[in-house]
């Protein structure tokens, strides 16, 4: 909590605080790692419980899916351009890509919301089967995730318009990308065992 | 919504309308003191709004004390109603809803609180630290806490109490066989109090790990503070496990899912396999950081370094790794078949390797100790042998093919109240009487202290031993009574008698609080026990910025170095600079309340509402964004002040090394 500032240092790790918070930020992430890995086993074991319902193959558009994976995907990587930007202290370079971040997983929000009210539609209903249960519980916890990313970031995009590049911000914005690439990284694992798995079986 | 409204209070029942109007007139109580005192200002500056470790350590405390109580009144109700046989004092219903609200709350709402309680006021000043990493959010972790708690406890008496057992086992804790309201209360409340651990365990890993003074390396830290390292990883670990198992449960019971129950797919035992998965874990959770104020406690009061300091941090790796695997053991009666079975047994019985090494640790620690008995160690000393039965039993009931014979019995019963209350119980008194002088500055009286420890654990003894043999005989669990015929009787009677031995001795307990604030001594010295580590280096009770000049580590038991070798005890003025210390805020005491708002509409299943109480959780959320509040500086004549208060004493009347 003292100051204990050390200029050589990327902007976000100078401050004694900001080195905590970074720490406990990846913590966090590993609680979330076993969240998700939790939500994952349930969904293992419950993936062929369809109670008579529709089955992956009768629901699945794997073209819409697919523009989601590369949504958020291309989303990761201008992620990851928005704290280059913040490395070179480029505070309308990191600004940008940071909104184009937001919109790409607005984007991915949008598509994954008509998606489920698509699958609603077809009766498909978190209330059908186990494994529907599971499927709406596993991948509605990452959208959600995705949206309150998406809120925080904003609340983050505010303060560096109101305060420029400081170590407060920067840090702010780092840990944000670490939690924007983690999600990224829970996707991959949801379009592997869940699309992709749920087709070829 | 199908509530009605002439449900929402729990009425008919005597014992209930009592507890109702003693609510209500402790509430009034509470309220005409406090405004009658002039002290609602008071309680929100330096209590509800504070960030002080040490502050929010003694709320814990207090508010798991409470909750002991409560938990205690439910077993003595049990006691009462099996006394004898074929009693009418509960009726099956009462009787399922009190064991279920005996076992939540005293592993989460009273042995979880004390421990974090202690770890909060401790640790920080055992490693040096002005405070924990992130103060606020340690607030933030209580006053979830103590939302969830209360929102647990309120279920008596509005809407009815969870009734399927504290392991809320499916399909029994489903909407079909429970379709009340009451298991609502379990998956929410827990919920809430769970987010508040979860963000304990984290603050208190990045504390540990990044805040400990100059020198003090990681095989220097008391072992205190390795055994609530290792437990706060554990609850890293293990509650979003947790989590993910009540938000299931939720929403089975309230949306409609199917992940527990019998139609549309769902499997009950994944609930099983859920719930022990993180609470197997949990047991550990609660013991490591109790074994920890064992060893401190040992280390002290046989005036030697604690024995086998490395191989005590290797043992607790290893029951923290082991703890993980063993989950099936608590239902070897699935019928998993042999092979599983096999290895969980394999794997619970080697718990017992790293555990029989601590025993071996703290019996060499005091050998040719010069072993002084103050009723922390008669704590510590009796702990061994108790917990050593807890343990043995543990092996017995480990053997899978054994275990069917003692499943669900009151052998098990008695075996799991045999490691948790020396494991925890009887640790959080010994760290209570050890730690009371730095939290308070006064001890607790030793003389009652006695008197307590030695109802505590006869009445301890007397209620559980005779359990092992019910057990045995084939007394069943959570069974609310017992015929005549079965012989069980004089054993029943003989356990509630240790039972109301042993809530004298919590009364003791509770007395010697109140006597000790009144009465005790106030002119005793900051390390009153002759101690080892660093806490005991600043004054009783601690100053808010804990140390003037945070104290360079050299070896294990700083203090005890330092004492020998006559260095860092004094403080010249030129040491002295400004210390920089967070503000104190609302916004954990606000998030508390509209998470417990939202909790209770969830509860009763207004989920319009309930949704719009979590935009209030939002709300909190993006004020705390927002918050670039950094803090205030304490100035030199401020600390110079506080210092000379308890340095410049120059010893005359006050009590060294009082024993």
């Amino acid at each position: 909590m003292s100051a204990n500032v050390n200029t050589a240092l990327p902007l976000e790790y100078q401050t004694e605080q900001n080195r905590l918070n970074i720490l406990g930020f990846w913590v966090f992430l590993g609680a979330e790692i076993i969240l998700f890995g939790t939500l994952f086993a349930v969904y293992s074991v419950l993936n062929a419980r369809f109670a008579g319902g529709p089955t992956p193959k009768d629901l699945f558009e794997i073209k819409d899916v697919m523009i989601e994976t590369i949504l958020l995907l291309t989303s990761s990587f201008t992620c990851g351009l928005a704290i280059y930007e913040m490395r070179r202290n480029n505070k309308n370079g990191l600004l940008l890509w940071l909104i184009i971040t937001l919109l790409l997983g607005a984007g991915f929000v949008f598509m994954e919301v008509n998606e489920f009210i698509h699958y609603v539609h077809e009766g498909a209903t978190m209330q059908t089967s186990a494994w529907l249960s599971s499927f709406f519980t596993l991948l509605g916890t990452h959208g959600l995730h995705v949206s309150m990313g998406i809120g925080w970031a904003t609340m983050v995009i505010i303060q560096i318009f109101q305060r420029g590049l400081t170590p407060v911000t920067a840090r702010k914005t780092f840990i944000i990308g670490l939690y924007w690439h983690f999600l990224d990284v829970v996707w991959i694992f949801i379009f592997t065992f869940v699309y992709l798995q749920g087709m070829v079986r | 919504m199908d509530i009605n409204w002439h449900d929402l209070f729990i009425v008919g029942n005597p014992l209930i309308l009592g507890s109702q109007i003693a609510i209500l007139l402790s509430v009034i109580g509470i309220v005409a003191l406090l405004t009658y005192l002039k002290r609602w200002k008071w309680l929100w500056r330096e209590w509800l709004t504070t960030v002080d470790h040490k502050k929010i350590g003694i709320m814990y405390i207090l508010a798991g004390v409470l909750m002991f109580f409560r938990g205690g009144v439910d077993g003595l109700m049990m006691k009462a109603q099996t006394s004898r046989p074929e009693m009418n004092f509960l009726d099956a219903q009462h009787y399922n809803e009190v064991f279920t609200t005996h076992g939540v709350i005293m592993i989460l709402f009273a042995a979880m609180p004390l421990l974090i309680g202690i770890m909060n006021y401790v640790i920080p000043l055992q490693i040096g630290a002005r405070d924990v990493a992130f103060p606020q959010l340690n607030a933030l972790s209580f006053w979830l806490f103590f939302s969830g708690a209360m929102l647990f406890n309120i279920s008596f008496v509005i809407g009815g109490s969870p009734d399927a057992g504290w392991a809320a086992y499916f399909p029994l804790a489903g909407k079909e066989f429970t379709p009340g309201i009451g298991n609502n209360y379990y998956a929410v409340a827990i919920q809430i109090a769970g987010i508040g651990t979860l963000i304990s365990g984290i603050n208190f890993i990045v504390t540990i790990l990044k805040m400990r003074a100059k020198g003090m390396t990681l095989m220097k830290m008391p072992m205190f503070t390795w055994t609530s390292f290792i437990a706060s990883v554990i609850i890293v670990s293990a509650f979003p496990i947790f989590t993910v198992a009540l938000a299931l449960m939720t929403l089975d019971r309230i949306f409609g899912t199917h992940f527990f129950t019998l139609s549309g797919g769902g499997m009950d035992m994944m609930w099983v396999n859920l719930f022990w998965l993180w609470g197997h874990p949990e047991v550990y959770i609660v013991v490591l950081p109790a074994f920890g104020m064992f060893s401190e406690v040992i280390a002290t009061f046989s005036r030697k370094m604690l024995f086998g300091y490395k191989s005590m941090v290797f043992s607790v790796v290893g029951i923290a790794l082991l703890s993980m695997l063993v989950w099936v053991h608590h239902f070897f009666t699935m019928g998993a078949g042999p092979a599983v079975n096999s290895v969980f047994s394999i794997t619970t019985m080697m718990i017992a390797i790293p555990t029989g090494v601590k025993m071996f640790n703290w019996l060499f620690t005091m050998r040719k100790g010069r072993i002084e008995f103050s009723t922390a160690m008669l704590w510590a000393l009796a702990f061994i042998p108790c917990f050593l039965i807890g343990g043995i039993t543990g092996v017995m009931l480990a053997m899978s093919a054994a275990d069917y014979q003692y499943h669900n019995t009151l052998f098990l019963v008695a075996h799991f109240h045999y490691t948790l209350i020396p494991g925890v119980v009887f640790a959080v008194f010994a760290g209570l009487y050890y730690w009371w002088p730095k939290m308070f500055g006064h001890m607790l009286n030793e003389k009652l202290g006695k008197i307590h420890f030695w109802l505590f654990t006869i009445g301890f003894n007397v209620t559980f031993m005779p359990m092992f043999f019910l057990g045995l005989d084939g007394a069943v669990r959570r069974s609310y009574t017992y015929s005549a015929e079965s012989g069980f009787a004089p054993l029943f009677l003989v356990s509630a008698i240790g039972a109301v031995i042993l809530a004298l001795g919590f009364a003791t307990f509770c007395y010697n609080i109140y006597w000790s604030a009144r009465y005790a001594d106030r002119n005793i010295s900051n390390d009153p026990w002759n101690a080892r580590t660093l806490e005991w280096a600043t004054a009783s009770p601690a100053p808010f910025y804990n140390f003037a000049k945070v104290p360079e580590v050299k070896t294990l038991d700083a203090f005890w170095y330092m004492k020998k070798h006559n260095e860092g005890l004094t403080l010249s003025d030129d040491e002295i600079k400004e210390i920089h210390m967070p503000s104190n805020s609302g916004l954990p005491f606000y998030m508390g309340i509209i998470f417990g708002i939202t909790g209770f509409l969830l509860v009763f299943e207004w989920k319009l509402a309930a949704l719009v109480a979590a935009v209030g959780i939002i709300i909190g959320l993006i004020i705390r964004s927002f918050d670039y509040n950094d803090g205030f500086h304490v100035t030199v004549d401020e600390i110079k002040e506080t210092e000379k208060s308890w340095r410049s004493s120059d010893g005359k009347g006050v009590k060294n090394h009082v024993g």
